[in-house]
């Protein structure tokens, strides 16, 4: 058993591993098996059980994919419902677009965050907490209702086209809800804050003595720029564009609420999949392609955390 | 000044301008007397009245409470334990495998983490019996399984930025390992813990995706039953809702802050 | 009782790792014992097993008679002061002091008399219920020491305890420290990297490079007479040369270095082959600078020229060229009428020691 294994004693370096007594022990055991196996329960378990979905055949019943061993006890399993994806043009032009639509608006997130990020570093200690509050602050207030504020904003008859035209700059109203302009305004909205935490962290770190000193040397502000602060900047520049990223490729509600009915990101499709057209199969199958994809993503922000970490201990 | 700074400053302003613009637009059209949301009828706050006449309002965001007491309770404790065992226990079998559970569900998308649970309590059911109906419990589940990960994470900081040798210095004057999570341990990550416990509340408010994947017929949260209603389009209630969230939200953190800083003066 | 400490054979593995390598030791009963050496020379992992937060991977260790080997740190006779000191932030000078005696189920009258003692051992009380975060480094210090002797252990550990002080007070604060040894008996075994430091503190200091101890002996020992070049270079500054044996007499070991292109003359006892390659060294103080050269005989004398100079107050620091282009380091007293007063650069200048001055290192 995994767990038993786990809580074993082994020649360690960990303070409480010199444990001597059995109620000590006892309390190790537990503290280490009861979140391992909650997560082992739900956490693991269900990717195993969306694989074994995604190789099913849908049918029309309570749930709704044959089982993978049938009555006989034969293994029945299918990978219909990925060739399907590979086959289906729809479905790689829709991966094809999340992808792009993600990667553009962590680029735009980057932009605007980046100078914001540098500005709380190099303001006074004293400012820059209330700064970095207000950056957090939104994160409290219900995402759903943050997305829906820009909808009276955008709308043909919101509030920056009313103002627009009452200033006489246009005549018509400009279609902006339903478009991949909302799309982008809604997920850097959103995902702003998740960029520029980590960008602050690390130049808050840094130390404003290099740049003066590649000055001192001859470079001009923007060689000092590139040359120092951005190549110390890269950790945050990293962590934050993954934080960005990767949640923007599987969002739901803003292209929902925000996009047009052409602009078909994954995340809907999968949604739509299993509640609209209740193909469980193929909406795991779906779900197993967009994990595929983030794979190397989500490694590489696990690596930078567990770095930063380590430097910050 | 410079150039650079004066480009800073309005980057700053402009991003700052850009998250809270909308908000307080919501806030000053939720006392908009048109029913027509983006259209100015007068000042009035009949939207809050009308609030708290709706018994569907009402009743999801007692549900939605409930769920997010007992998820972020849950998931303190589990968490805690989870970010003991990773910043004290030292190598253990299994570690590698669950430090990767952990801080997974913090970076999966929402919708795969709301199906994988969705399809779970299915073939639980179909095996078990259980759970026979999806509302409460379940998604206090889900909720539980993905916000012990960030109360792991932040415990998991505390502790390593926390000297070791205070424990060691309880266990060498004679305190038992147990005793010593008592008395010195858990005091120093009393903090870190109500953190945690406070995020894993908000998540817990905040989801839509993965409730409306792991709740069956009859319990709507409030981000659902919200959710339902702004696909149709802007309405004035919402933003009276909005309004009340926002106006909360604030103080509390505003509140949290001033504490914390003047906790921070000696 | 010369072994109330009793260390045998034990050694720590960390992974592919030694960090304490079959270490054999023996500490007596109110002994105050330095274990120096730089970092990761395994010090530290030592005293963690004294303490019981690291069981060796083998050897065995035993404290008045009884084998504390895999005993836990919360059973043990032995307390400890940490180099952060570890004061626990959220509890008062008082509650921190007592934290020992509450775990030992001790009344609280009882409790609160000891406290009492030890804060006036320290020096502490006016300062009973402050909070950790509003003492000096020097007063956390000495709450960390009351902490850990309030259980009157028969074994202090003390982990660099003064590093965490500025210059002046880390002065102060080492006599104190040796008072209240002095006053309580009880066995000290000190863990630090700087010289000074042990040499003041200590009966008995251990050397200890790379997990094994280089040479154990008295500050004075250790000083005058290193085993070995590592411990030569470890305290003070040393001058060595390299040379060959070219004849053993009774008490005294003659030998031709070409560094200094002598003949050079060392005391000592131990065997050596005529023809073996071996450094001889030099401590700087021991070297005597003159203007003409000595008569005696029995010294060694080279000839060399002022390379460098440097005033330091009390005494000055010289480096000289030998003939051979060596260079030697020397240092004297500004005594009045010290002919090395008038010493300039570029002069030249005769050195010379006594026979007993020169040490033989082993490797």
């Amino acid at each position: 058993m995994v767990i038993l294994a786990a809580a074993q004693r082994r020649d360690s370096d960990g303070l409480m591993a010199t444990t001597h007594n059995s109620k000590d022990e006892l309390w190790r055991r537990f503290a280490l098996a009861a979140p391992y196996l909650w997560l082992l329960v739900f956490f693991l378990a269900p990717f195993a059980i969306i694989l074994k979905i995604s190789l099913a055949d849908p049918v029309i019943a309570q749930p709704p994919f044959t089982p993978t061993f049938d009555a006989t006890g034969h293994l029945s399993i299918t990978a219909d419902n990925f060739r399907f994806l590979l086959t289906d043009k729809l479905y790689a032009i829709t991966y094809l677009r999340s992808v792009l639509m993600a990667a553009m608006a962590t680029v735009l997130c980057l932009s605007l965050g980046f100078p914001m990020a540098y500005g709380i570093a190099r303001t006074q200690p004293a400012t820059r907490g209330l700064l970095l509050l207000l950056i957090v602050l939104p994160f409290w207030i219900s995402f759903l209702l943050r997305v829906y504020a820009w909808m009276g904003l955008m709308n043909n008859y919101g509030v920056i086209n009313n103002f627009l035209m009452w200033a006489g700059l246009i005549e018509q109203p400009i279609q902006m809800m339903y478009t991949d302009f909302a799309v982008f305004i809604g997920l850097v909205y959103t995902y702003l804050p998740f960029m520029v935490l980590p960008l602050y962290a690390t130049l808050e770190r840094m130390d404003l003595d290099l740049v003066e000193a590649a000055q001192d040397l001859g470079a001009s502000r923007t060689r000092a720029f590139w040359d120092i602060t951005w190549p110390l900047a890269r950790p945050g520049v990293i962590a934050g564009c993954l934080l960005v990223f990767i949640p923007a490729m599987g969002e739901y509600v803003i292209p929902y609420l925000l996009g047009g009915p052409e602009s078909l990101l994954i995340g809907r499709v999968l949604f739509d999949e299993f509640f609209v057209n209740r193909d469980w199969p193929l909406a795991s199958a779906v779900a197993i392609v967009l994990l595929l994809l983030l794979v190397v993503p989500i490694v590489l922000l696990q690596r930078y955390q567990a770095s930063d970490q380590d430097s910050s201990a | 000044m410079s150039s650079k700074s004066r480009f800073i400053i309005s980057t700053l302003a402009f991003g700052y301008a850009f998250l809270y613009l909308p908000l307080l637009l919501v806030v000053l059209y939720s006392f908009n007397d048109s029913s027509i949301a983006t259209i100015w009828g007068g000042f009035s706050t009949r939207w809050y009245g009308e609030l708290l006449q709706n018994d569907l309002i009402l009743d999801a965001a007692l549900l939605s409470l409930k769920v997010a007491v007992t998820s972020a309770t849950a998931a303190t404790l589990f968490g805690t334990m989870a970010g003991l065992a990773l910043a004290r226990f030292g190598r253990f079998k299994g570690r590698t495998l669950f430090s990767g559970m952990i801080s997974s569900p913090m970076v999966m998308p929402e919708v795969i983490t709301g199906l994988s649970l969705l399809l779970l309590f299915v073939t639980l059911q179909q095996f078990t019996g259980w759970p026979g109906q999806r509302g409460f419990s379940t998604i206090t589940i889900a909720h539980t399984t993905f916000s012990m990960a960030y109360v792991a994470i932040i415990v998991q900081s505390r502790l390593l930025g926390m000297d070791e040798s205070l424990e060691e210095a309880a266990m060498d004057l004679g305190g038992k390992p147990l005793r010593v999570v008592f008395d010195i341990t858990l005091p120093l990550i009393a903090p870190a813990m109500v953190a945690g416990w406070l995020l894993s509340f908000t998540l817990s408010l905040d989801d839509l995706v993965i409730a409306s994947f792991v709740s069956g017929p009859g319990s709507t949260t409030l981000p659902m039953y919200i959710f339902s209603k702004v696909k149709l389009g802007v309405s004035p209630d919402i933003n009276a809702l909005a309004t009340l969230i926002i106006v909360a939200v604030s103080t509390g953190v505003a509140l949290a802050w001033l504490i914390m800083r003047r906790s921070a003066r000696p | 009782m010369k072994d109330f400490i009793k260390i045998r054979g034990v050694s720590k593995h960390f992974g592919d790792f030694v960090a304490v390598d079959d270490v054999h030791l023996d500490i007596g009963k109110g002994e105050l014992f330095s274990i120096l050496g730089g970092s990761g020379c395994g010090k530290t992992t030592l005293l963690r097993m004294l303490a019981g937060f690291e069981i060796p991977s083998s050897g065995k260790i035993e404290i008045d008679g009884n084998d504390v080997t895999h005993q836990a740190p919360y059973d043990r006779p032995v307390n400890m002061m940490f180099q952060s000191y570890a004061i626990f932030p959220h509890m008062n000078v008082a509650r921190n002091i007592a934290y020992g005696l509450q775990k030992e189920g001790i009344a609280k009258a009882k409790i609160n008399k000891r406290v009492d003692e030890m804060l006036a051992l320290v020096q502490l009380e006016d300062f009973k219920t402050r909070k950790p975060d509003q003492l000096s480094g020097g007063q956390r210090q000495r709450v960390a020491l009351a902490r850990a002797l309030i259980k009157r252990p028969k074994v202090l550990l003390l982990d660099e305890p003064l590093a965490a002080l500025d210059k002046k007070l880390r002065e102060r604060t080492q006599f104190e420290l040796m008072n209240i040894q002095d006053e309580l008996g009880i066995t000290f075994v000190v863990v630090t990297h700087d010289q000074e430091e042990a040499m003041t503190l200590s009966s008995r200091i251990a050397v200890m490079d790379k997990g094994r101890f280089q040479q154990v002996g008295t500050p004075k020992e250790i000083y005058e007479f290193p085993d070995n070049r590592f411990v030569a270079d470890f305290i003070g500054t040393i001058n060595t040369f390299e040379a060959v044996v070219t004849r053993m007499l009774d008490d005294r070991i003659e030998l031709y270095s070409d560094e200094t292109g002598t003949a050079i003359t060392a005391l000592g006892k131990q065997l050596f082959e005529v023809g073996q390659q071996v450094e001889v060294a030099v401590r700087p103080e021991k070297i005597f600078l003159s203007k003409d050269k000595p008569s005696n005989d029995e010294d060694t004398c080279v000839a060399g020229v002022v390379d460098d100079l440097g005033y330091l107050g009390n005494r000055s620091l010289y480096r000289i060229r030998l003939e051979t282009g060596k260079i030697v380091q020397a240092s004297s007293q500004n005594r009045r009428r010290s002919v090395t007063r008038f010493l300039e650069w570029d002069e030249p200048v005769w050195l010379s020691w006594r026979p007993r001055s020169a040490v033989i290192l082993m490797d």
